[in-house]
């Protein structure tokens, strides 16, 4: 069994109206001193077998696939 | 002229657009379930709003990757008329039909209400009903209506006359990158719009606004 962590974040330059709204809450909340919040997506994905090298490669075709919309967002895998 | 329109679970605007579609057209659309694996023979096909899987991962992702998008893909490359409209729109992009991405609306507020939209290229497949700038009355109603696209694919839709509408006077609901309210594939077949002309038929509904863009699809405009 091997685990891996995908990370997807928005694109520098794509608007996150989501994590302007999370920073104006952060200010709410009196969390002075914070220049930027950017909202991305987590994915742990177990897969059934042991081959580490087939495990990022089938992973990172997901990523091209699905999970990430390469047009405003950037993936990164971890095996952990 | 026979069009299809596309099912998928979470959509909500199908009964709306068969509707509008045999309005118009004088003969009920035939339909397409998402897990079909062919497309009948038709003229026009169009995949409706709603939220197709609950807008699980991105809008319109999961619908995108449905065996019906294969056939879909194989209709527009032979040149069949396509219309995405509000989900539609964003299983389209989803899908690689049209370039660019729908975001969150920059209120982040769901947008519920009408819209005037500017026809910015009357010499297309789908807007030939209209005149060039045509002020157009429109309802839009969506959550991801924010239209992106890289400055360089941007250049490309602007030059090459892909905007089909843009929201005009003031009314951009959404945030969209230069007022962008649908557009055009390269080969002009495959239209994507966020706002439902199919709400803007008949007089009942207040108003025809909508009604030029189907008559234009299905061929129904004086030459």
């Amino acid at each position: 069994m091997i685990k891996a962590r995908v990370i997807v974040t928005l694109k520098n330059g794509v608007l996150d109206p989501q994590g302007k709204a999370i920073e104006g809450a952060l200010s709410a909340l009196s969390f002075s001193g914070v220049d930027q919040v950017r909202q991305g997506k987590v994915f742990d994905i177990a897969v059934e077998h042991d081959d580490k090298a087939k495990a990022e490669a089938d992973i990172n075709a997901m990523c091209e696939k699905l999970l990430a919309n390469t047009v405003i967002e950037d993936y990164k895998v971890e095996l952990v | 002229m026979k069009t299809a329109v596309i099912l998928l679970p979470g959509l909500n605007r199908d009964r709306d657009m068969i509707a509008a579609i045999t309005h118009i057209s004088g003969e009920p659309p035939v339909t397409v379930w998402q897990t079909d694996t062919t497309i009948p023979d038709v003229d026009l096909i169009i995949v409706p709003g709603g939220f197709s899987y609950g807008d699980y991962l991105r809008c319109g992702a999961i619908a995108a990757r449905m065996p019906f998008m294969k056939a879909l893909k194989e209709k527009a490359a032979q040149g069949v008329k396509v219309i995405g409209v509000c989900n539609g729109f964003q299983i389209l992009l989803e899908a690689g039909l049209l370039p660019g991405a729908l975001m969150r609306n920059a209120s982040l507020k769901f947008v519920c209400r009408e819209v005037e939209l500017e026809v910015s290229n009357a010499s297309t497949a789908f807007t030939s009903g209209y005149s060039q700038g045509q002020i157009i009355r429109c309802p839009v109603a969506h959550h991801d209506g924010n239209y992106f696209v890289d400055d360089a694919t941007l250049k490309t839709l602007q030059d090459d006359n892909r905007i089909a509408f843009r929201y005009a006077n003031g009314t951009n609901p959404n945030g969209s990158i230069d007022n962008i309210a649908g557009i055009l594939n390269a080969e002009g077949n495959v239209l994507g719009m966020m706002p439902h002309p199919e709400n803007l038929i008949e007089h009942a509904h207040g108003g025809v606004d909508g009604r030029a863009l189907f008559e234009s699809a299905l061929g129904l405009v004086a030459a």
